[in-house]
């Protein structure tokens, strides 16, 4: 029996992935802990390693499938000893357990041929299953067959099904219709699982999560001062560090979400949620698009301690080699334009979070000190509030503290 | 009878009882028909079954008469009413036996007493007014059925004033016949006994006959029977019926006005009330409605573990829908998991008359009233190749859309074996196919089905052959 090859879940969530490419070929022999392939995620991009040794029989999921499902079997390893021929006895419903999603294409051809094997059209994963009537229902309403619940013979979505439902707010289509451009003046990227996935988080945050904004002009002088001085200090070679000012945010936004507990708080239908731990998400900008790995216990980590949990998780972002469990999670967000010379920006939360705080670049203004006209540098933060959660004077307070704890760097310290 | 005991008891062996009982012995239930005088029915020995079988020898009387533009031919052509009727009760009786045995080979205990509840799971079977029996039962299912409605002042006597169980067995070809009443059994008797000979008129209340039909059908249907030969009136009521020594005086009312006519026969088909006398309803909480038990979509009464099927429990009156209610009713009381209700929107109907007529869903009016934005295409049946070639150019069919949906909300035809087309929409709809599906569905060449795909292809402007 040759061993099967599943298509792992890299997160509790995932319900499929693409198999992006496979690094090894049919005829490989590979030992355990060898890399085989490469699983694109919405999130991120994983290795697969080999768990057992053997011969790389057939690979059954080319490299570049989209929308494969969690535990179809993608490749088949033949043991020491095993030939070719017990590859044989492997036919469609072998190949794809989810068998509802992929029985047709898989037996219109053998496995290897099939260019896309395990297609799951929703993204639920599975096939779904609706009359030609209810369908068209469902396309004229804007409505997500896969939110709907089946009542015809074995599930089937029928006309009565989809002619009470009205479509969730992110899946109503525009009023007016998408006038395409003519072919051969664009490219057209498709979307990856990561577009998809901040397309609709976003999307749906933007238009069912009740935001308002506050925004403080900070000082940052001292900070600058301080982190000049630190970063001075900081030794060569092993323990090197260098602060940034993004670091003493998130290290100031820790610190007033340990004075306002109420600011670290996810919104949910039957209660609020004030978390214990105060986990940071830093929006960080990668080639495919937005992520926001996680600083955790912020508040227990120095300046230092979280310059470099940071710099390694933007890092990483950056190659797509996050874990899910490191941006999955979080109480709070933080995103800073500043770099690109952004003066002030309102950011969009990130749901379940309640607030996320967007901040500018660090600029020398003109400011009034003691009625004495003085230059200063200054950072303009907008803080984004789901008012659902906390209300706008909780908001003001936790915005109060960062302010007065980043304009006086040395609190900090405490 | 020693064992009284059973899980279910269904009084009424007609289309809806014994598809009833034979659906619970598959379910594994302990089952007793209780039927009083013929296992299938109405249906099977006074309705659908005799009729379709006189009407055969009438199409084929119909046919030899016409031998010669077949290039046939048929000299002496004749017929024998006595050997029509016996064939035709001959029919009920096969069908009827074969009835029997079906329930003996699934073990349903068949009593031969009239039925009627007697008390909370009972039902008491009684036999020339003496009690055989009582069983007991958890759930009981009334299928009692319907009978002609008689009007008052036309009672039948079984001389002059026929109702349908009359016309099944003449013993004469009447002369002159009147036919009050143009739902399906009027039509049928009229095209009968017209094609033997009769001289028939057609009475009906409404402004058009097989007033249940969409309104073009209607129009056809009369233009064709009266190009036969048949007089049609319409909006036309019978006040007074004077039977005589040998004939009928009608009193017939038109526009305010009366006038008498003569007629040998009369034929009332003015439709049915519901069997729900004497059936023990008085002592239980079943609510009856104008003749008709009040039922839910389960076919459940007002009286918990009393169940109401097919005539008796209302509209439409269709042995086929009896039988469904029949299935889903035991279904729902064995605790099938995933029913679902019957809708009535998806019952075909179909009338054996010459040119045949059959239908599904909404007329145009209907779907108009519940507003829907119509698509409506029609293909006549002279612009296909098979009808032409069957020498039956006549009728039409017509299919109606929702615009937005592409919903099949109705199809009516009109014309040669379209009884035998209809079913192809019936299950289109139930698919909840839209137009885009029929479209891309090949239909087979010859074929008189063929006319279906061009009338959904008319409905978007895209007919082929017309």
């Amino acid at each position: 029996m040759p061993i099967e090859i599943l298509m792992p879940a890299l997160s509790p969530t995932m319900t499929d992935g693409n198999v992006s490419s496979w690094t090894v070929k049919e005829g490989d022999t590979v030992s355990a802990g060898d890399i085989l392939c490469e699983i694109e995620t919405d999130k991120a991009t994983m290795e697969v390693e080999a768990v057992d040794e053997g011969v790389i029989g057939k690979i059954l999921i080319p490299g570049g499938t989209e929308h494969v499902v969690v535990n179809s079997v993608i490749a088949l390893l033949l043991e020491e000893g095993e030939d070719a021929k017990a590859l044989d006895g492997y036919t469609a419903s072998s190949v794809a357990p989810a068998a509802e999603a992929s029985v047709a294409p898989v037996e219109a051809a053998p496995a290897v041929a099939a260019p896309v094997v395990a297609v799951a059209p929703q993204q639920s994963g599975t096939r779904v299953f609706a009359s030609p009537l209810a369908k068209r229902i469902a396309a004229d309403k804007g409505l997500d067959l896969a939110q709907v619940q089946g009542t015809g013979p074995r599930g089937r979505i029928v006309k009565r099904d989809v002619e009470g439902a009205q479509p969730s707010v992110a899946a109503r289509p525009t009023a007016s219709p998408m006038v395409m451009p003519e072919s051969g003046t664009f490219t057209a990227i498709p979307h990856s699982n990561m577009r998809k996935i901040i397309a609709r988080r976003l999307q749906e945050s933007k238009q069912t999560v009740p935001h308002f904004y506050l925004t403080a002009d900070c000082r940052i002088d001292k900070l600058l001062d301080m982190r000049k001085s630190m970063n001075a200090a900081s030794p060569e070679g092993e323990g090197a560090y260098k602060i940034s000012v993004n670091d003493f945010v998130v290290k100031a936004v820790a610190k007033a979400l340990v004075e306002v507990p109420e600011a670290n708080a996810q919104w949910t239908d039957d209660a609020v949620l004030q978390l214990h731990a105060v986990d940071i998400s830093i929006a960080v900008a990668t080639p495919s698009g937005l992520i926001t790995p996680i600083v955790r216990n912020a508040d227990y980590k120095g300046l230092a301690g979280i310059s470099a949990a940071v710099k390694d998780l933007a890092g990483r972002a950056r190659d797509g080699k996050l874990m899910p469990e490191e941006y999955t999670g979080g109480g709070f967000s933080i995103s800073n334009l500043g770099m690109y010379g952004v003066k002030d920006f309102a950011a969009i939360i990130n749901p379940p979070q309640s607030c996320i705080l967007a901040v500018g670049a660090g600029e020398q203004r003109p400011i009034v000190v003691d009625g004495q006209l003085a230059v200063g540098t200054v950072m303009c933060c907008t803080l984004s509030v789901d008012h659902r959660s906390v209300d706008g004077a909780v908001g003001a307070q936790f915005l109060a503290a960062f302010k007065r704890i980043i304009e006086e760097p040395a609190l900090m310290a405490l | 009878m020693s064992d009284t005991n059973f899980d279910l008891v269904i009084i009424g062996g007609g289309p809806g009882g014994y598809v009833a009982a034979i659906r619970a012995a598959q379910l594994k239930m302990k089952v007793a028909l209780v039927e009083h005088q013929h296992l299938g029915g109405i249906c099977l020995n006074w309705g659908c079954i005799p009729t379709k079988a006189l009407l055969r020898s009438a199409e084929i009387y119909r046919q030899m008469q016409h031998a010669k533009d077949y290039g046939l031919s048929a000299d002496g052509i004749g017929f024998d009413l006595k050997a029509i009727v016996d064939r035709s009760r001959k029919v009920s009786g096969q069908l009827s036996g074969g009835i029997g045995h079906l329930l003996k080979k699934n073990k349903v205990t068949v009593f031969d007493g009239y039925g009627k509840l007697a008390g909370k799971g009972k039902v008491a079977v009684t036999k020339d007014n003496k009690l055989i029996t009582t069983l007991s039962a958890k759930n009981v299912i009334l299928a009692t059925g319907a009978r002609a409605r008689v009007l008052p002042g036309m009672e039948p006597d079984g001389k002059l004033i026929w109702y349908y169980k009359d016309a099944l067995v003449p013993n004469e070809v009447p002369k002159r016949l009147l036919v009050i009443g143009s739902g399906a059994i009027g039509i049928e008797f009229a095209n009968f006994f017209h094609t033997l000979g009769s001289q028939t008129t057609v009475v009906e209340m409404m402004d058009r006959i097989v007033p249940a039909e969409d309104a073009e059908v209607s129009a056809f249907l009369q233009k064709s029977l009266t190009k036969d030969g048949l007089k049609i009136m319409t909006s036309v009521g019978v006040k007074v019926l004077k039977a005589g020594k040998d004939t009928v005086s009608a009193t017939l009312e038109v526009d305010g006005v009366t006038h008498v006519e003569e007629f040998d026969r009369v034929i009332v088909a003015a439709g049915i009330v519901g069997n729900v006398e004497d059936i023990g309803l008085e002592t239980t909480k079943v609510h009856v409605d104008r003749t008709h038990v009040t039922t839910n979509e389960w076919c459940e009464t007002d009286e918990p573990g009393v169940y109401a099927i097919g005539d008796i429990a209302g509209p439409p009156w269709l042995a086929h829908k009896a039988s469904h209610e029949g299935m889903l009713c035991v279904e729902k009381i064995a605790g099938l998991k995933g029913l679902h209700p019957m809708n009535t929107d998806h019952i075909a109907g179909c009338t054996y008359c010459h040119p045949q007529v059959a239908s599904v869903g909404l007329t145009e009016a209907q779907a108009k009233e519940r507003g829907h934005k119509l698509k409506v295409g029609r293909f006549p049946f002279q612009a296909n190749g098979k009808a032409i070639a069957l020498g039956e150019p006549e009728g039409f069919i017509k299919t109606i859309f929702d615009e937005k949906t592409g919903e099949l909300l109705g199809a009516h035809m009109i014309g040669a074996e379209v009884t035998e087309l209809i079913q192809g929409f019936v299950v289109a709809m139930g698919l909840e196919t839209t137009e885009a599906e029929l479209m891309h569905t090949v239909f087979p060449h010859p074929t008189l089905s063929e006319m279906m795909h061009e009338s959904v292809l008319d409905a978007y402007g895209r007919a082929v052959h017309f």
